[in-house]
């Protein structure tokens, strides 16, 4: 066969591709566009130059204008002399960057937390692309990798000195909280999904009445609860550490968030699928595992990464609690005498950490989502 | 029950809500027979197919297959469903798994087959069904017919005793039929149990030993092809064959 016989294929009118077509697709298809279009433009010209004049050009970074060190506020270019003052003074960040990052985590045990933090990669980038060499032992490290982290960064196994997590801080709580709440989180609310949809009417109304009720106060409430409340439910003696009720709280949270999102997804798989399942002999865990749950999961992936990016982003609400988060960190620096009113830098350092984080997080499911897409990949296993 | 059926159905009743769907159901299979099932769209075929392999839970009277009785005793289901391989109206194929992986599924997490060899027994059934080429290709790359004769395949795999067919061909378009039959008739050469829903009457000509003719919820007529089609007893059973033989 040749197609060639059959037509000629000729290249498209030039004004429909390449840089020019774009334009006049998107920008200047009618009258009205190609106003909104220089519109815009203008307003980005009036906006941007000051933007970064303020956060770049104009800014003082490591040093003032007259070269000393920044130490404090009053070193500030913009302090020393309010003629040249105009920009951003980031000496802030620089010189509390250990804060942020850490909190007040000793610094002769901070190769620990630095070791989590690589651990951590190691452990979710075989999670989040099938191609990589040697996944499957890989995720076996993934399973047991927070299990490590904990031991690592709080009793260092035993042989090392215990560090509290009234120590820990910062990114370090951001961290911990975001990622252990969505990795418990999402098994339980698996769950919680399946036994809402149990035929055994006792589960599905526990499970029922447990997701409703979390779903029915706020965030901050639960986080009061596990500080007020979860103590008086603990036999008498178990003291949990501050932390670990600000986790449970949160995971709590996230688990029945996550079991609405998957429990859409569950009701989207054709009953078809049940029964092919039941009628080739598995049973109701293997059929939910091999069969249902991937393809649930699969749909809901939008859902789960966007419930995912609001737990993260709700983890600052911890401070409410006493937990310095990465935002805590960043007002108790505000706080501090020698850099009060430097408020616009430490938001804007702290919004554009939580953008890194969650912006990722979206282009991720973006990526997964096209890959799916496309189809022919992973099974069930 | 005779002593030699591999499947029987004594006055089974169903009810969906108020919906009478099975009514008085009597049904004896014996060991490589070929029924199969005909009748008025809502007369309960599907249904009384679906209750054998306990898709549906019939609630009065008694069903056994293979010697073994199904109640809510959930290891009689699951010893059933093994004995049973069902095929549907809508294929069901797993979309998420390769066609290889939709057959060697059950075999490796039901009977616990290493995958090598669960592997080579899809390539063996897929070669039955005449698209072993096709073995590495998700179920949406395929055609209808060639979705259903994976689905087969699928079946297979779990080695039953009896094949349940529920309109196999009637979600396919007519190009695709026939290859689903010729691959349910060489099944029936093999000597496989079958009971089939179908309107595909020239296929019940040439296969069925028996034909059942149902209609709101009751088995009105049971026949072999030759008196069913040339000489029904029923009045409804002659109404129903002239309105699907002369269109």
């Amino acid at each position: 066969m040749n197609s060639e016989n059959f037509s000629v294929s000729r290249k498209p009118p030039i004004a429909t591709t390449g840089l020019l077509g774009w334009l006049r697709m998107n920008l200047f298809s009618n009258w009205f566009n190609s106003l909104l279009t220089f519109l815009v433009i203008y307003l980005l010209y009036l906006i941007l130059p000051s933007f970064f004049n303020w956060t770049i050009f104009s800014a003082d970074f490591i040093y003032n204008d007259f070269g000393d060190r920044i130490i404090d506020r009053t070193l500030c270019t913009g302090r020393v002399d309010p003629e040249r003052g105009g920009g951003a003074c980031w000496s802030i960040i620089f010189v509390r960057f250990y804060q942020f990052v850490y909190g007040f985590y000793p610094r002769e045990e901070v190769w620990r937390v630095n070791i989590t933090y690589f651990l951590l990669v190691v452990a979710i980038l075989p999670l989040l692309f099938e191609k990589f060499p040697q996944r499957k032992y890989f995720l076996y490290f993934t399973i047991i990798f927070p299990v490590i982290a904990f031991f690592l960064l709080y009793s260092g196994f035993g042989l090392l000195n215990t560090v509290r997590t009234n120590m820990w801080g910062g990114l370090l709580v951001t961290l911990v909280l975001g990622f252990t709440g969505i990795a418990l989180a999402f098994p339980l609310g698996i769950i919680l999904s399946l036994g809402r949809r149990s035929k055994l009417p006792v589960i599905s109304m526990v499970c029922t009445l447990f997701i409703e009720f979390i779903r029915g106060v706020p965030l901050i409430t639960l986080l009061f609860f596990g500080m007020v409340m979860l103590p008086l439910f603990l036999p008498e003696g178990v003291n949990l550490d501050g932390l670990i009720r600000v986790l449970v709280a949160v995971t709590l949270f996230q688990s029945a968030y996550m079991a609405e999102v998957i429990r859409g997804g569950l009701q989207a798989i054709p009953q078809g699928q049940y029964e092919a399942a039941q009628s080739v002999g598995l049973t109701y865990w293997q059929m939910n595992r091999k069969i249902i749950l991937p393809q649930a999961i699969r749909i809901t992936i939008p859902s789960i990464v966007n419930t995912s990016i609001g737990l993260f982003k709700d983890t600052t609400l911890v401070v409410i609690v006493g937990q310095l988060d990465l935002l805590g960190i960043g007002r108790a620096a505000l706080a501090d005498q020698t850099w009060m009113g430097l408020s616009q830098e430490v938001y804007v350092f702290v919004a554009l950490v939580f953008f890194i984080f969650t912006f990722s997080m979206s282009r991720y499911s973006l990526y997964l989502e096209k890959k799916l897409k496309t189809g022919n990949n992973a099974g069930a296993d | 029950m005779s002593e030699n059926s591999i499947i029987s159905l004594q006055n089974v009743n169903k009810w969906f809500g108020d919906f009478h769907v099975l009514q008085d159901v009597n049904l004896e299979v014996k060991k490589k027979e070929r029924i199969v099932v005909c009748g008025p769209s809502g007369s309960g075929k599907s249904t009384m197919i679906r209750c054998i392999n306990r898709l549906e839970e019939h609630q009065e009277g008694t069903i056994i297959v293979d010697g073994i009785e199904l109640t809510g005793n959930l290891k009689n289901i699951d010893s059933v469903r093994k004995e049973v391989g069902m095929v549907f109206q809508q294929f069901n194929l797993f979309p998420h798994l390769s066609v290889k992986e939709n057959i060697t599924l059950a075999p490796i997490w039901v009977k616990k087959m290493p995958k090598k060899e669960a592997e080579e027994l899809a390539m063996l059934h897929l070669e039955k069904v005449k698209i072993p080429e096709q073995a590495n290709k998700f179920p949406g790359q395929l055609s209808g017919g060639q979705q259903q004769r994976v689905a087969i395949a699928r079946s297979l795999a779990m080695n039953p005793n009896i094949m349940l067919f529920d309109e196999p061909t009637s979600a396919l378009d007519p190009e695709m039929i026939k290859e689903v039959l010729d691959v349910m008739v060489g099944l029936a050469e093999d000597g496989m149990t079958m009971i089939v829903v179908t309107h595909e009457m020239g296929f019940a000509k040439t296969v069925a030993d028996r034909m059942v003719f149902m209609d709101e919820g009751k088995i009105i007529e049971q026949a072999v092809p030759d008196k069913f089609f040339t000489n029904p007893d029923s009045d409804r059973t002659k109404l129903f064959l002239s309105q699907i033989l002369n269109h």
